[in-house]
C-alpha cells in the first residue's frame, strides 16, 4: 500500500519524446511503472522506445489504454494546457514535474481540477515513488526500499538526501513524495499528511520543509490535533537572506514571515522533533519511534 | 521581479486605474522642466526598490519651481537602504481628503489572488496587519468569475459605508487592479494609498507591484522594465545565465543542484562554523555549460576560498555534472581548491570521470562540507 497510487495505476506521460521526458520515462517503465502511452502532439503513430505508442492527444491515450495518471515532462508555457488536457480526459492522478510555470496559471487551474475531483502533484517537483508500486516522477529509483516510512517534502534532490539515508538505516518506504516548491500547488503537506495518518502501511512519517508561507505550521497544527504515528521534520533555509527568492518561487521569507526559525519553534510547540541536519533525520526518528 | 513605481502606474494606466500624470526626470533639470509643464504644486517622488521612501527622505511635497530644483538635487543620488536614487518621479500632487489600502497577492492557502483592502490607508500595511488585523478585510478571488460587481462594491462600502459614490470608485478600481494583476502575471500589486480629493475624485497615487519570474514569457516588454542598477553583477550575470543565484557574505562557494539541497547546504556550512557565500542551483537540467557559467560567477567573488559541488543526480545525471566540471576546470585558470559530492542517478559513471583528478571527492554532504570548511583556511 502507497497513498495516491495501487496496482490499477495506469500511467500516460505528457512530453515522453522530450529529453526529459524521454529520459525518465525509461527510468520509470524500468522501475516496472505501468506507462501505456505517451502523448507529443504531432507524433501520434510513433513507438516510444520500441514499446510504449505515442498518441495527439491524452484523450487518445486514455480511449485505447484506459488511462487514469498523468506525468507531464511539458516546458512551462504548455504545462497549465497539459493539466487542463489530462484532467478533461479523464485522468484521477496529474504529477507536473515542470518547473518554471507562471503562478497565475496555477490559480486558474485549480477550480477546473476540483470540479473534476482531479489530483494535482507539483508543478516544480519530482513526483513520487511508492515502492513496488509505482515511480511517477525522477526520483531515483536506486535509493528507494519498500517499507514503512512515509516521506513528503517540498524539494526534490533535498528529498532523495534523506531517501538515501533513510534506506541506508534499513527504513524502507511506502511513499516518498515531492510536492513542489511553488507558492501555488496541487496536494500539500496537509493533504499528503492526511493520507500518511489514514494509509495503514505508514507507521511514521518524515516531512521536509522550507522558508516561505505557513503550510508547515497548519501541518503542525494537523498532526498535533490528529496525528499518534511518529513525525520528524526538518526545515531547510535557516541562512536564507529575508527577501530574497531562494530558487523555489515560494522560497522566499517576506515581511518577517516564512522564517525557518518560526516554523522550527511552531512544529517544536506541536511536539515535532526538527532536525539540525539532514542527516540528524533518521537517528530523531528512531530515537521517537519505538518498533 | 520588483519594478519601480512610475513603471507600476504604467501598467496601472494601461488598465484604466485613475493615476496622477507624471513623468521620471534623471537630472534637476529634467525635473524643473517636467515640473513646468505640469504646474505647481507638484511631488519628487524618488525611484528605488525598496519600502520606506518617505521616512528616509525620498518623497518631497514641492510648491516652487525653486523647491523642485532643491528637492531633485537632494533626493537624485541619495542613498535609501543601500539603493542609490537614479530617478525621481515628477508628479502633480494633489488634496487628500480621505486614504485607503487597496492590494492582491497570490494566497497560498486559497490558491487564489487574494484581494485585500483597509480604510487604514497611507500608512504600513504590515503594521497594520500585526497590530489591527480586524481592519483589514480580506477576499479570494474566483479564478472562473473574477472580481464580480457585487463583491467589489461589498468591498467598496465596507471602506466607504454610506457613500456610494466612493464606494463605486473604490470597487471599479478594484476590478481594473485585478485585470491589471492576472494580465501582467503579478505576483502582488498594491495601492497605498488610493485616495479621494476633496471633489470627490478616487486617484491610486502610489503603486507596488512585483512580476512574477516564471511569467515573463509572455511578456517580452516587461524585459525592459527590469532596474539592471539595482542588481547586484553576479545576480545579473547568473540571471542572464539561467541560474538561481543569491550573493551572501561568507567564502565557501556552493554550486547545488536542487534549491532544497542548495538551501540546507547553505546551513549545513553555517552548521560547521563555515559560512557561505552564496546560494547557487544549477537547476533540473544537466547542460555542462551551466556548470562552466556557474563556476565562473562564483568565482568572480574574490573572496570565495574554496568550491564545494554538492549533487544529487534525479533529472541531473551525475555524468553530465562531472563532464561540465571537467570542462569548467580544464578551460579556466581556478586556484581553489573545489570539492565534489556525487550521489544519484548515474553516479558511478560521474565518479569515474573524476578519478585521477585533482578535485577532493567526498561521500556525504556532512563528510564534504567539513571538507571544504578546512580547505577554506
Amino acid at each position: 500500500m502507497a497513498i495516491f497510487v495501487d496496482d490499477s495505476t495506469k500511467v500516460v506521460v505528457q512530453g515522453i519524446t522530450g529529453r526529459d521526458g524521454g529520459f525518465h520515462t525509461k527510468e520509470m517503465l524500468e522501475y516496472g511503472t505501468k506507462i501505456v502511452a505517451g502523448v507529443t502532439p504531432g507524433r501520434g503513430g510513433q513507438t516510444f522506445d520500441d514499446k510504449v505508442p505515442v498518441y495527439d492527444t491524452v484523450k487518445d491515450a486514455v480511449s485505447e489504454h484506459g488511462v487514469n495518471t498523468s506525468v507531464i515532462f511539458v516546458p512551462p508555457f504548455g504545462a497549465a494546457g497539459a493539466i487542463y488536457e489530462a484532467a478533461d480526459a479523464g485522468c484521477k492522478l496529474i504529477i507536473c514535474i515542470t518547473e518554471g510555470v507562471p503562478t497565475v496559471d496555477m490559480v486558474k487551474v485549480m477550480p477546473y481540477l476540483e470540479e473534476r475531483g482531479v489530483r494535482l502533484i507539483g508543478p516544480n517537483c519530482p513526483g513520487m515513488l511508492a515502492p513496488g508500486i509505482a515511480k511517477l516522477g525522477i526520483l531515483p529509483a536506486s535509493i528507494v526500499k519498500e517499507g514503512p516510512v512515509g516521506l513528503v517534502s517540498r524539494s526534490g534532490t533535498l528529498t532523495y538526501e534523506v531517501v538515501y539515508q533513510l534506506t541506508a538505516a534499513g527504513l524502507g518506504q511506502t511513499t516518498c513524495l515531492g510536492i513542489g516548491g511553488d507558492p501555488v500547488i496541487g496536494t500539500t503537506f496537509l493533504d499528503s499528511i492526511k493520507a500518511f495518518n489514514e494509509d495503514p502501511k505508514t507507521e511514521a512519517f518524515v516531512m521536509i520543509g522550507e522558508i516561505g508561507g505557513d503550510a508547515e505550521e497548519q501541518a503542525a497544527e494537523y498532526i498535533k490535533a490528529n496525528v499518534k504515528k511518529p513525525v520528524v521534520s526538518f526545515i531547510a533555509g535557516q541562512t536564507a537572506p529575508p527577501g530574497k527568492r531562494m530558487g523555489h518561487a515560494g522560497a522566499i521569507v517576506s515581511g518577517g514571515t516564512g522564517t525557518a526559525a518560526e516554523k522550527r519553534k511552531v512544529l517544536e510547540a506541536a511536539g515535532i522533533p526538527v532536525a539540525d541536519r539532514p542527516m540528524d533525520i533518521v537517528p530523531k526518528l528512531q530515537e521517537i519511534w519505538k518498533r | 521581479m520588483n519594478i519601480h513605481e512610475y513603471q507600476a502606474k504604467e501598467i496601472f494606466t494601461s488598465f484604466g486605474l485613475p493615476v496622477p500624470g507624471g513623468n521620471v526626470a534623471t537630472t534637476a533639470d529634467e525635473a524643473v522642466t517636467l515640473a513646468e509643464k505640469y504646474g505647481m504644486p507638484v511631488m519628487v517622488k524618488c525611484q528605488v526598490l525598496t519600502g520606506g521612501r518617505g521616512k528616509a527622505g525620498g518623497i518631497k511635497f514641492c510648491e516652487s519651481i525653486e523647491d523642485v530644483r532643491k528637492n531633485a538635487e537632494a533626493i537624485l543620488g541619495m542613498d535609501i537602504k543601500g539603493h542609490t536614487v537614479h530617478k525621481v518621479l515628477i508628479t502633480p500632487a494633489v488634496d487628500i481628503e480621505s486614504e485607503y489600502y487597496v492590494g492582491m497577492l497570490i494566497d497560498r492557502n486559497t490558491k487564489r489572488v487574494l484581494l485585500m483592502a483597509s480604510a487604514e490607508g497611507g500608512v504600513e500595511i504590515e503594521q497594520v496587519a500585526k497590530d489591527t488585523p480586524e481592519l483589514i478585510f480580506k477576499a479570494p478571488i474566483d479564478p472562473r468569475y473574477g472580481l464580480l460587481d457585487h463583491e467589489a462594491m461589498d468591498m467598496g462600502m465596507r471602506l466607504c459605508p454610506g457613500d456610494v459614490k466612493k464606494a463605486r470608485q473604490l470597487a471599479a478600481s478594484m476590478q481594473k487592479l485585478y485585470q491589471a494583476f492576472v494580465h501582467s502575471d503579478a505576483s502582488l500589486a498594491e495601492i497605498n494609498p488610493f485616495i479621494f480629493t476633496p471633489e470627490g475624485k478616487g486617484l491610486a497615487i502610489d503603486a507596488k507591484v512585483n512580476l512574477d519570474d516564471n511569467a515573463m514569457f509572455r511578456h517580452p516588454g516587461y524585459e525592459a522594465l527590469r532596474d539592471l542598477d539595482a542588481e547586484d553583477a553576479s545576480e545579473r550575470t547568473a540571471r542572464e545565465a539561467e541560474l538561481s543565484f543569491v550573493k551572501l557574505e561568507g567564502n565557501v562557494g556552493c554550486l547545488v543542484n536542487g534549491a532544497g539541497l542548495a538551501m540546507a547546504t547553505m546551513d549545513l556550512v553555517k552548521y560547521y562554523g563555515g559560512q557561505p557565500a552564496n546560494f547557487l542551483d544549477i537547476g533540473g537540467s544537466s547542460n555542462p555549460q551551466k556548470v562552466v557559467n556557474a563556476l565562473e560567477i562564483i568565482l568572480s567573488d574574490k573572496a570565495v576560498k574554496v568550491i564545494l559541488f554538492n549533487i544529487f543526480g534525479g533529472i541531473t545525471r551525475c555524468d553530465d555534472v562531472a563532464q561540465g566540471i571537467l570542462t569548467a576546470t580544464e578551460s579556466m585558470d581556478i586556484n581553489v581548491p573545489i570539492v565534489v559530492r556525487l550521489t544519484g542517478t548515474n553516479e558511478a559513471e560521474g565518479r569515474a570521470l573524476l578519478e585521477g583528478t585533482k578535485l577532493h571527492p567526498a561521500e556525504t554532504m556532512d563528510e564534504a562540507v567539513e571538507k571544504a570548511i578546512e580547505l577554506a583556511g
